[in-house]
């Protein structure tokens, strides 16, 4: 038997590394129909985008090798100050970072910009594995789920400082990964009830929503009332405590939306829940890409044949608007393809992180489950008009260098982990 | 359920909603896939090629392409520019300047429209050097037609921009494209024209060229357009100009044996340069309004008038066929013909016979008004009424072109008139009508109406003794053979042994020295040919001649029309005579005659005649 010792590759997955190299290739082929000009067909060509992301794509080697080359112990071992090194990343942009569209998101070394946010995914997924898999580490604990809550607080925030508050909304990815390891349902529930109440007071209004309410809490009551006049005495606070905290979710919903949001934002929910329709100005991206993914049809434009891809009408369509490309150059068959390859990636990372003996390993492996598929769910929900303009990466698929080697980071991790299991107990 | 489920669950949950939201988008409603020709992002542009150039049967050069340079505005690249100095530059002032400004920023801010049209290349090499202060502005070439000869714009025709119904009518063209509309450019538009070629260029958001859609998979290249040999020769057309000269009236001159019209003369006529450029509008306006002496019309294709006495020949060749004369027949005349008791029924003749026997030759070249009026009336009388006679009549006279378009290759003419018996029983539908009552017809009155190209046809079937060739414009068009219609004889329903006695009348015309047209005898060719004069109630009588020569093997037959040239010996003959002469020696030898017509003006006559009618409407 071959042991680790002799080879590095020794124990990986490779169904993982293949769904991998699938979507690295599918995505640089959709960055090259994106970013090509008809004068050069020139594929090694480091002027141009495709050609830059080609290099990356090829320094992704070396990283993967590194990554492999250390113990899986030590990502455990160090996790902590992996954790504290991102931090500091994040907090140097404020005193070096460069500005670009109008966040210090990145750091520019000799040309080469560099966005640490990207890496700080990985470093909080190992923190995150590294506390849960603490011994007697027990999520039903108020304290616990604060130290929990803390860990992803710090980046969260300074994200959202920069400000990226797209990057920030990653980590609330997180709640699946706690929940898994024992966080009450409740907090599921909550979060929900509050992404529904939130939607619905946009839509129909502050006032609106808050008398719809009190009316279905009069109803509860009534039902109570008849039915469950027991109940009634003994958890009657306990239903007055949830109205109440409802309605305050609904005042704090609007003053949110209408003091805390800039313009914006506003404007992309507007968009979104079809309050507005003004496409030629705040509703361009999301009708251009919604256009160009219509365009495609069945069967796709084909390579390279998509006007609108060619004629660049949606606006960033080599990054956060790929799958645009996709649609309309691959049509429904290659985005269908797309997003089955993803769901089956996705898959199979939780049936290697079910599988995992060690709690370290299984908690990390959640966690970037978690995270490819927040984007994953973020990025082609906006591109297709569901979700409101929030820019995020498609995995693997945008270009851009710090992307693409942060989620090279936070797969082959979990590969090398996963790779270790046969020596776990 | 295992805590692990959720994730699992909420991953193929979410993978179904962007299935379906990909199934609604892509297939259901893919109201949002337009033809890929037409989308926003796709601009097609067209590539011009150069129209076919137009020469003269000896290969004269008549119809070219020029340059002409179009300033072109981009409004929202337009920098503060010295106004004062473009303007001058331009020729147009500060006003012109802001109202063109506003066009164009109307049209659009981004795309380009025409600021000032066809710029005269002198203009060009000034504002070449200066336009590079004038941003937001540029020169386009655009290719316009320059006629080298000054002659015929008539034949020749005009090109101008492509109105609206045209564009309904025939997709090819676009709005600001151009289109022949008058004369040979018509009739020939799309051989001269060529395809234009397509190049589809794909755009970006802003509108901005990219490169070629799909690598110009869908370009076409432009088809040349073909250059045309007129059958016209210009010499003798530029000629006729000039013998017509402050005259109103037409020339047509057909080359027998072929049918092509070697002369299409208007008058009066205009310098066909004047349809080019900027000043093209104004000039055409101005044409356009001039009622009075209309040179806009092709009088020559276009004017209908009665025949008068040329028609004779017509009547005698019916008469002849029909057999109710013979060559030798005779009438005598005492000064005209009666046709009826009245004391108004009666038809003047001015041969000057004094009651001595006139036959078929004599009738001909004194030009009989009995003799023919006889012969007519014996025609229709051969039948067991009169309606069935006119018929006859009819037919015999339709055989040779006449009362119908040619249906050739012109773009204008007229049907002319040959009554049948149908249009009498309309006229008298309560009386049992007979010859009598259109006796004027024998002699090219009464209801005939001829254009002159109808009668020039006359005279070449009469030359070619009982057939014709339909008279066209066009001897050849590069790569492409002639329509064949123009090839294949026409015959008459008159026998060819009928046309010599005629022929010989005609020949005395000139030959006898009673002849109506003795003085226009010219030594050497043998001219055959009939004068006219065709009474005309709103003013002095039209002057007309037909003539064809040599007598064998014709060269050249021809029908000159002068409006209100009182007799046809006066103006018509002479004129006649000398086309023949030129066209067949080169040269006149009768240089005293040729100045009688340069020089001659019939303008007093039309002032007076516009004068008379301005004080009838009053």
């Amino acid at each position: 038997m071959r042991s680790r010792k002799t080879n590095i590759f020794y124990g990986i997955d490779w169904v993982l590394v293949l769904f991998y190299i699938i979507l690295i290739f599918f995505g640089w082929i959709n960055i090259y129909s994106a970013t090509n000009t008809e004068e050069s067909f020139d594929l090694i060509n480091f002027s141009t985008e495709y050609g830059k992301q080609l290099i990356w794509i090829g320094l992704c080697l070396p990283l993967i090798l590194l990554i492999l080359l250390f113990e899986a112990k030590f990502y455990e071992k160090y996790a902590s100050i992996v954790y504290l090194v991102s931090l500091l990343s994040l907090a140097g942009l404020f005193i070096i970072g460069k500005n670009i569209n109008g966040a210090t998101s990145w750091y520019n070394f000799g040309g080469i910009g560099l966005q640490p946010s990207e890496f700080t995914k990985a470093a909080t997924a190992l923190a995150i594995a590294k506390l849960v898999s603490e011994k007697q580490f027990n999520l039903k604990k108020l304290n616990t789920q604060l130290q929990a809550l803390l860990i992803l607080f710090f980046p969260a925030i300074l994200i959202t400082l920069q400000p990226d508050p797209g990057s920030a909304l990653v980590y609330t990815a997180f709640i699946f990964v706690l929940y898994r390891e024992g966080l009450p349902f409740y907090y599921i529930t909550i979060g929900f009830i509050t992404l529904i109440l939130f939607i619905i007071t946009l839509y129909f209004g502050f006032s609106y929503t808050l008398f719809g309410s009190l009316f279905l809490f009069l109803i509860i009551l009534l039902y109570f009332n008849f039915y469950r006049r027991k109940a009634l005495k003994r958890g009657w606070i306990k239903i007055l405590g949830i109205y109440l905290i409802s309605a305050l979710l609904i005042f704090s919903v609007d003053f949110v939306f209408n003091h805390v949001f800039e313009q914006r934002h506003r404007d992309r929910f507007n968009i979104l829940l079809g309050k507005t329709t003004d496409i030629r100005n705040i509703g361009y991206n999301t009708n251009q890409s919604v256009t160009t993914i219509a365009s495609g049809g069945i069967t796709g434009r084909g390579f390279l044949e998509g006007e609108r891809t060619q004629g660049n009408f949606v606006p960033e369509h080599q990054t956060d608007y790929i799958f645009t490309i996709v649609g309309e150059e691959w049509g429904f068959i290659g985005s269908t393809l797309v997003i089955l390859i993803f769901v089956l990636f996705l898959l199979r990372i939780i049936q290697i992180a079910e599988r995992q003996k060690s709690k370290f390993s299984r908690v990390y492996g959640y966690s970037i489950a978690a995270i490819f598929f927040t984007h994953f769910t973020i990025n082609i929900g906006m591109v297709l008009g569901l979700l409101p303009t929030i820019g995020i990466p498609l995995p693997f698929f945008s270009y851009g260098g710090s992307a693409l080697w942060g989620f090279t980071v936070l797969l082959f991790l979990f590969i090398r982990l996963d790779a270790n299991r046969s020596y776990e107990w | 359920m295992k805590r692990s489920g959720l994730l699992t669950f909420l991953i193929i949950f979410i993978a179904l909603v962007f299935i379906g939201r990909l199934f609604y988008l892509q297939i259901l409603n893919n109201s949002y896939t337009v033809p890929a020709l037409n989308s926003s992002a796709v601009k097609v542009t067209y590539d011009y090629p150069e129209r076919g150039y137009v020469y003269d049967r000896n290969g004269k050069l008549l119809v070219a392409n020029q340059l002409s340079y179009d300033i072109m505005v981009i409004p929202r690249e337009v920098k503060p520019l010295d106004t004062l100095d473009f303007c001058s530059l331009l020729k147009i002032s500060k006003e012109d300047f802001i109202k063109k400004m506003e066009r164009a920023k109307k049209y659009s801010t981004r795309i380009p429209s025409t600021f000032v049209a066809q710029v005269s290349k002198s203009d060009y090499a000034f504002l070449q050097e200066k336009m590079y202060k004038f941003k937001g502005f540029y020169i386009i070439k655009r290719s316009l037609r320059e006629y080298p000869v000054n002659s015929a714009p008539n034949v020749l025709g005009y090109i101008s921009e492509v109105n609206e119904n045209m564009i309904k009518k025939n997709p090819y063209y676009q709005l600001g494209e151009l289109i022949g509309t008058a004369g040979i450019e018509t009739t020939y538009e799309e051989t001269l024209r060529g395809t234009k070629g397509v190049k589809y260029i794909q755009r970006d958001r802003f509108n901005k060229e990219i490169g070629p859609y799909k690598n110009g998979m869908y370009d076409t290249l432009p088809v040349p357009g073909n250059d045309i040999t007129l059958t016209i020769d210009s010499k003798l057309q530029q000629y006729g100009e000039a013998l017509m000269v402050n005259k109103r009236g037409g020339i047509v001159a057909i080359e027998p044996s072929t049918g092509e019209i070697l002369a299409l003369v208007s008058t009066p006529t205009f310098n066909p340069n004047l349809m080019v450029g900027r000043e093209r509008s104004k000039n055409f306006t101005k044409l356009y309004l001039d009622t009075i002496s209309r040179p806009l019309l092709d009088r020559g294709l276009q004017g209908e008038y009665p025949p008068g006495s040329p028609f004779k020949v017509i009547t005698a060749l019916v008469a002849l066929q029909e057999n109710v004369i013979n060559t030798h027949t005779t009438i005598k005349c005492f000064g005209g013909y009666r046709y009826g008791a009245g004391k108004d029924a009666f038809m003047e003749c001015h041969c000057g016979t004094h009651g001595s026997p006139v036959e078929l030759n004599k009738a001909i070249y004194r030009s009989c008004n009995s003799y023919f009026s006889n012969a007519y009336r014996k025609t229709i009388e051969k039948y067991s009424t009169a309606v069935e006679g006119m018929n006859v009549w009819s037919k015999h006279v339709k055989s040779f072109g006449l009362g119908n378009y040619l249906n050739n290759d012109l773009s204008v003419g007229q049907k002319g008139l040959v009554p049948d018996g149908d249009l009498y029983n309309k006229w008298y539908p309560n009386t049992r009508w007979t010859a009598t009552y259109n006796i004027s017809n024998a002699i090219g009155q009464g209801e005939v109406l001829t254009t002159p190209i109808q009668l020039a046809n006359m005279t070449a079937t009469v030359a070619n003794r009982g057939f014709y060739f339909t008279p066209h414009i066009v001897k050849s068009i590069k790569g492409k053979k002639l329509n064949e219609k123009y090839t294949t004889p026409n015959y008459t329903t008159i026998d060819e042994k009928y046309f010599e006695p005629v022929i010989e009348g005609l020949f005395n015309v000139f030959e006898n020295p009673r002849g109506t047209a003795s003085w226009s005898k010219v030594k050497g060719i043998e001219i055959c040919g009939k004068t006219g004069t065709a009474e005309n109630p709103h003013g002095q009588d039209h002057s007309i001649f037909i003539a064809f020569a040599p007598k064998d093997n014709p060269k050249i037959a021809i029908a000159v029309f002068v409006e209100n040239g009182y007799w046809g010996s006066r103006w018509a003959g002479p004129i006649a005579s000398l086309m023949i002469e030129k066209y067949l020696n080169g040269e006149t030898i009768r240089p005293w005659k040729e100045q009688e017509m340069f020089k001659g003006s019939l303008q007093d006559e039309y002032d007076k005649q516009l004068i008379e009618t301005l004080e009838i409407e009053k």
